[in-house]
């Protein structure tokens, strides 16, 4: 099992697709393997073996919410970020909807979880409404006071987007909901462990994290609520999680993203810098080395680790595949349930014509990334960019 | 040799792909998406290229060990396959999209991609075989002569024929579903498909009616004499030589014997109208010779898939058209399928049926 015959052709694979998830940190790793083996006990458990489980998640507790800067009672572990999003968005929904309020606010560039639940929610019977986006990738703050009723129960809008690492300006939308009595969240999925994240300083009410997107588990993840938010148990059963997510924990999961947090906190502000500079002589290399190239959202505040590049008259679908083939790992925002690219919503939402939804690469950089990675991207890119651009139609059609 | 093989998760092309690895090649596996795959809840769509399927191909590659992509190819399947498909039966005709698959989509723009991802060829599981002889390269039936598929693939030009690679073409059914026991792969004992891939439960009639709603008018059913039947709810639900469903009482069986896609009219008679030993073809492909056939040449011709080859012959006419007699009255020759023409085992040529 395995690709092994083809490994033995690509002799260095390098990883920039950190946004989709990043590599456990070994000390992650060794936790968890110490966790699986001896402190497998049932935090809801009376005895012993529970109370060891019980500890080392109040100790992950404690990590997570200082990575945000919120109380450890304010945080509710779960699978990841789609399932924060979900809590987030349909436990406030559905809490609020005896006060017969039934309107919800996100904008064009959500995540899919964001976005597809939004969806079903408006086919029982709530107003959605999405913002738009300007080429910048940013929300304006106008347009969210324009779309906020009386009606609206709740706003989400991510920090960062996933595909072009654009940040809003959450703390200025958070204040503007919060003012006309709506619920404020954020989907902080590319942001926490990345840049510094603070839930007082942004002002808002909910706030989703995961811990496989800063060198934790997948399967982890947590939604930060403020103290006060009324919002409905996406899952009822035992009382875990103070009743607002029943189900065991999962406790090597949640303890492996306890250590992430930390180390993630320890690191952030050398590592942003250094990935910052890795990232900037990305661009400018590809810049200079490619022709028809274009930054996406490059003029916005962005997070240090992630740019996306568009490349004229190179489909991404293809351009993504010869890079696997060259031993380079990047992505495209989004992927279909096949795992096929399909046109970028993110791009199309920031007004670019249909081809440049359809040539973008992302580029996200992560804490194994060396200058040699990059400047090996460099070197190889422009010769499968060409080779790509000058397929001509060799192939005759019937 | 780097090479591209076309995995549509089945088991024909999953040993073509283990095969070209196993002696020793840089396979890479492309599986291409041709429709939307919709939730999972959504249910069971096509019969081929399903979410499924591809993940089939993909697990197939990583027990052999190679690359598996999977390239959306929707849009460009509704632009070319599905829309003649669609256009075919709103024009009486009956469309052959398998073939036009092969060569307008497997054969050009995924051939196209292989080549930007540094492969020369690309293989496929069809039971056919490719020979160079001289200068040409042919296109032949393949070893199992009950699976050929040679009939599917006549419209390949040369330089698609000189890019592909049929590992399967010779060997039997049995032989490749022992190869991929041996080989060990999951899809060894998967059922083979049998409706078009992208209709779904078979029902055309539908699927034509829901793309192109202007077709789903009433007609009338005619005798041979011109005498009205009955009334039909669409022309795009019949083909010709078709006996059930016509909704007309008669003592004697009748048959659909043509298709009036401008009057609507569906004329209806007994098996023996539906004779005939001369037909004309359109956008005819001559794989085997090098200049169209000026001069009758006998050839054995089939007229769809399932037809046992009559002899007869061929003759070039102008604008890429040809002419067929038959030496006995054939049954059914349908507009819209292919007649391709063989000597031996080798395609002549082959066209789309006026």
């Amino acid at each position: 099992m395995g690709l092994t015959r083809n490994a033995t052709l690509v002799r260095v694979r390098i990883y920039l697709d950190h946004n989709a998830t990043t590599p456990p940190a070994a000390e992650v790793v060794d936790r968890m393997a110490g966790a699986l083996r001896e402190q497998f006990g049932n935090p809801s458990s009376v005895h012993h073996f529970g109370q060891v489980a019980k500890s080392a998640l109040d100790e992950a507790r404690s990590a997570t919410a200082a990575l945000v800067g919120g109380d450890p009672s304010e945080i509710v572990f779960t699978s990841g970020g789609t399932e924060s999003d979900n809590f987030a968005i349909r436990g406030v929904a559905e809490a609020l909807e005896v006060t017969g309020r039934k309107h919800l606010i996100a904008t064009a560039i959500e995540h899919e979880a964001v976005l597809t639940t939004l969806k079903a929610l408006a086919r029982r019977g709530w107003k959605t409404t999405l913002l738009p986006v300007d080429q910048s990738g940013i929300v304006a703050p106008e347009a969210l006071e324009e779309a906020l009723t009386d009606e609206t129960v709740l706003v989400s809008i991510m920090h960062a987007n996933n595909e072009i690492g654009t940040i809003q300006p959450i703390a200025q939308l958070a204040r503007i909901a919060r003012a006309r009595g709506a619920v404020f969240h954020t989907d902080a999925v590319q942001t926490a462990g990345k840049i510094p994240v603070d839930v007082k300083a942004l002002g808002v009410d909910l706030l989703s994290l995961s811990a496989h997107k800063f060198y934790g588990p997948k399967g982890a993840g947590a939604l930060w609520i403020r103290r006060g938010v009324r919002l409905h148990a996406p899952m009822t059963g035992g009382k875990q999680e103070r009743g607002r997510r029943a189900g065991t924990e999962n406790v090597a999961g949640i303890i492996g993203m306890g250590v992430a947090a930390q180390l993630a906190q320890h690191k952030m502000a050398a590592e942003g810098e250094r990935l910052a500079v890795l990232r900037d002589r990305l661009e400018g290399g590809i810049l200079a080395s490619v022709g028809g190239t274009a930054i996406n959202g490059a003029r916005s505040p962005r997070v240090p680790n992630t740019t996306n590049i568009s490349f004229d008259r190179v489909e991404a679908e293809s351009l993504l595949i010869a890079l696997d083939l060259a031993g380079i790992a990047v992505s495209t925002g989004s992927a279909c349930s096949s795992g096929t690219l399909e046109p970028s919503h993110v791009l199309k939402a920031m007004g670019f014509p249909a081809h440049r939804t359809q040539n973008s690469i992302r580029f996200s950089l992560g804490l194994a990334n060396t200058e040699a990675d990059i400047q090996r991207v460099i070197e190889v890119l422009p010769g499968v960019v060409e080779k790509l651009r000058n397929l001509t139609r060799t192939v005759a059609r019937v | 040799m780097r090479v591209v093989v076309a995995m549509s998760g089945g088991v024909d092309s999953s040993v073509a792909a283990a095969l070209l690895a196993e002696q020793g090649h840089d396979v890479i596996g492309l599986s291409m998406q041709l429709y939307p795959q919709g939730d999972a809840s959504s249910g069971h769509f096509g019969s081929c290229c399903t979410l499924d399927d591809l993940n089939d191909a993909r697990r197939v590659a990583s027990t052999v060990g190679f690359p598996h992509y999977i390239l959306n190819f929707e849009q460009r399947f509704q632009e070319t396959v599905v829309s003649d498909f669609v256009r075919e039966y709103a024009s009486g005709r009956t469309p052959l999209p398998c073939a036009h698959c092969n060569s307008d989509l497997k054969f050009s723009t995924l051939l196209e991609r292989a080549h930007g991802f540094g492969a020369a060829s690309v293989a496929t599981g069809h039971y056919a075989q490719v020979e160079r002889r001289g200068t040409r390269w042919l296109l032949k039936r393949s070893v199992d002569r009950e699976k050929d598929q040679s009939y599917f693939l006549f419209p390949l030009t040369q330089d698609q024929l000189a890019s592909a690679l049929f590992p399967v073409g010779t060997l039997t059914k049995t032989q490749v579903r022992r190869e991929a026991r041996r080989l060990e792969l999951q899809v060894a004992e998967k059922p083979d498909s049998q409706e078009i891939c992208f209709v779904p439960d078979g029902d055309y009639a539908s699927f034509v009616a829901a793309k192109a709603p202007r077709v789903a008018h009433a007609g009338a059913i005619l005798a041979e004499g011109g005498e009205r039947l009955g009334t039909h709810s669409g022309i795009h639900r019949f083909t010709i030589g078709q006996r059930k469903g016509l909704g007309v009482s008669s003592p004697a069986p009748l048959y659909v014997l043509r298709i009036d896609a401008d009057s609507g009219d569906v004329t209806v008679g007994p098996k023996s109208s539906l004779e005939r030993t001369t037909l004309t073809a359109s956008g005819v492909n001559w794989v085997s010779t090098e200049d169209a056939p000026a001069a009758w040449i006998p050839v054995t011709s089939q007229i769809r898939h399932r037809h046992v080859p009559a002899p007869g012959r061929v003759r070039a006419l102008e604008n890429e058209r040809a002419e067929i007699e038959f030496d006995a009255p054939q049954s059914a020759v349908t507009p819209g399928q292919a007649v391709v023409f063989y000597q031996d085992e080798v395609v002549v040529g082959g066209g789309w049926i006026d």
